[in-house]
């Protein structure tokens, strides 16, 4: 990390033989002349890898443990595509398409190098084929071609995890679009050589749009609307696969003077997020799920669909922090909303509420 | 889009022998045109000539009917080269496909190489994708609902269905102009062609793919080069064969017959 930091900072400021000295100090450096590094892209040779292991998969909002090796290794990823009936809202169902039987589909978490072998199956109940495009993956559909498989079935193909980074995972089987609008994404983390900063906390959120015959709301089985879809006008956005996943005993806890890392990725499959915690500033971001691109003091991050941003904040205030997407009617009127509750010792010169307005002065 | 039928006249008269013709469990499919989700060209109609249809999926009876008296396409008994270990897993015994109504309901998980066989027993043969596509097009009312929203709409709605009850009632469905039932309704249909693999260097174009199993049929390009970006029932039955070779049994794949008209 320290030596890829320098190449993007200093050297782009140095010219002539003071860049060569530089670059003859670092190995690997290919840079003639004066010009500037370009080791920022770089052709990637995956690592020899020893070991073999099977990856710890989780169902949101949680997330696998931090990875404490020190060496790529082979990682064998076991996951099974279902489709089955869950709950969409409050008395509301939609035959959903799940990874690993949840939507958002189970994260995976492996580190720059590693040899993955992913082992994709579909559940002999399921009704249709499908596959899997890792935004991970380098090469071709970003493993759908090669992994396309019938009901009953099970794919496997390896990887090499090149770059590190916050990556999408969706379906890629056609009616694509349908596919992701049934609830076929997840994220895949790509952990850096050196690993991420160590937090006391780390949630897997994604977002992602339904597309309902019914409107917000009515009860029932609720089947794909195609034509919402095509219009791009959803009838939920919901964080992690329906209204309400995170508020009540869904709500994410935390503790004050904890520090917090979500995971945050949106399927989509249409619209873009500006998420934000009302109440918290991100004290860092990393924009667009890169592994190095950061941010600092972000009130709201955009998140394209397909994509991810993985944002950290310290816990100053106890009370309920709102997950929200900043587009607000999505919140107040389609479902974009979740909670963070922190619960500890209040401090006051955070946030001092001194008088209420809501009653007038005495005269 | 080719119109089918120039007057009124014809039309009454086509439908009255088409209704006549549907005996002996086929219905007689008249010569025409279709416009398939990939052409030759986007967009580009493919001429399909006269055929016959059977009215509804295989049913399991029959299907057992043909393994008592076909020893080699027994479960255990088939060899491994023509069905996968999926292969009538879901009967209780292998001469045994169930009560009363599981009798009734379509075959399936059974394999290209076994549908095949069933159809040749019969004298018949498997519908091509074009023939299945061309028939499959029908409503009710019309011979080419294709670019009518609301059929479109409540083909994809009986698919999506599917993954809310595996077991859908197969007589859900409904009678097309043709006189023939449940093609949409209970299961996905085997087809002759369903992989270029198995078909003749004819059907293949450059890069040894059919127009049927173009890998846009799979990919997240899937639209690009389709006649009809909105048909995503068609697309769902394309990207359904792509992933399919000759030994696959799967539990929501079935078939039915076609012959020469």
């Amino acid at each position: 990390m320290l030596s890829a930091d320098l190449l993007k900072g200093s050297p782009r400021l140095l010219t002539g033989v003071a860049a060569a000295a530089f670059c003859v100090s670092l190995a690997g450096c290919n840079v003639a002349g004066n010009a500037a590094s370009n080791d920022d892209v770089a052709i990637r040779v995956p690592p020899e890898v020893s070991g073999e292991e099977v990856a710890t998969l989780t169902s949101p909002p949680n997330v696998p443990p931090a990875i404490t090796r020190t060496a790529p290794t082979k990682v064998i990823v076991n996951l099974e595509i279902i489709e089955k009936k869950m709950k969409l809202a409050d008395g509301v169902e939609y035959p959903m398409w799940t990874f690993g039987g949840t939507v958002p589909g189970s994260f995976i978490r492996v580190r720059e190098g590693d040899q993955v072998e992913m082992h994709l199956k579909n559940s002999s109940t399921s009704t249709m084929p499908h596959n899997i495009d890792l935004h991970a993956v380098t090469g071709q559909g970003g493993g759908a071609a090669a992994s396309l498989t019938i009901p009953g079935g099970e794919a496997v193909f390896s990887f090499a995890a090149l770059n590190p980074g916050l990556y999408a995972y969706h379906c890629a089987t056609s009616p694509v679009p349908m596919h992701l609008a049934n609830g076929m994404y997840g994220l895949i983390l790509v952990e850096p050589k050196g690993g991420l900063p160590k937090m006391d906390r780390e949630f897997y959120v994604m977002q992602s749009e339904f597309y309902t015959k019914g409107k917000y709301g009515d009860k029932g089985l609720q089947m794909l609307d195609m034509d919402k879809g095509i219009d791009e006008k959803p009838t939920y956005i919901v964080f992690n696969g329906s209204v309400g996943a995170l508020t009540g005993d869904g709500a994410l806890k935390a503790k004050v003077g904890e520090r917090v890392r979500m995971f945050v990725g949106n399927g989509g499959p249409n619209l873009i997020s500006s998420f934000h915690v009302i109440g918290e500033i991100f004290d860092t971001v990393y924009g667009e799920g890169g592994s190095s691109t950061m941010e600092h003091n972000v009130q709201t991050t955009l998140i394209p669909a397909g994509g991810s941003a993985i944002v950290e904040f310290a816990l100053e205030k106890p009370g309920n922090f709102i997950l929200v997407d900043h587009a607000l009617f999505r919140a107040f009127n389609k479902g974009a909303l979740g909670i963070l509750n922190v619960t500890g010792d209040d401090n006051l010169k955070v946030l001092n509420p001194i008088k209420s307005g809501t009653s007038l002065p005495k005269k | 889009m080719t119109p089918f039928l120039p007057a009124f006249s014809r039309r009454a008269l086509g439908l009255a022998l088409i209704v006549q013709a549907a005996q002996g469990g086929m219905a007689r499919v008249p010569a025409g045109t279709y416009v398939p989700l990939y052409g030759t060209e986007p967009g580009s109609s493919v001429s399909v000539a006269a055929f016959r249809l059977d009215r509804t999926p295989v049913s399991r009876r029959a299907y057992l009917s043909f393994v008592s008296a076909n020893a080699g396409w027994q479960r255990g008994r088939v060899r491994a080269v023509f069905a996968d270990a999926a292969y009538l897993s879901d009967w209780p015994a292998p001469l045994d496909a169930g009560g009363a109504d599981a009798l009734g309901r379509p075959v399936t998980t059974v394999s290209w190489f076994a549908a095949r066989a069933f159809c040749e027993a019969q004298g018949k043969r498997l519908p091509t994708i074009d023939e299945w596509e061309y028939a499959a097009a029908a409503s009710e009312q019309k011979r080419d609902a294709t670019r009518d929203r609301a059929f479109r709409r409540r083909i994809l709605d009986i698919y999506s269905a599917r993954s809310a009850n595996p077991n859908p009632d197969p007589k859900a469905g409904f009678r097309n102009v043709y006189g023939i039932e449940q093609m949409h309704s209970a299961v996905w249909e085997w087809t002759e062609d369903f992989n270029s693999i198995l078909v003749s260097d004819d059907s293949r174009q450059a890069g040894g793919t059919s127009r049927h199993t173009d890998f846009r049929a799979v990919c997240a390009a899937g639209a690009i080069g389709a006649s009809d970006p909105e048909n995503y029932p068609a697309f769902m039955r394309y990207a359904f064969r792509a992933a399919l070779n000759g030994r696959s049994s799967v539990r929501s794949l079935g078939f039915r017959c076609a012959a020469n008209a």
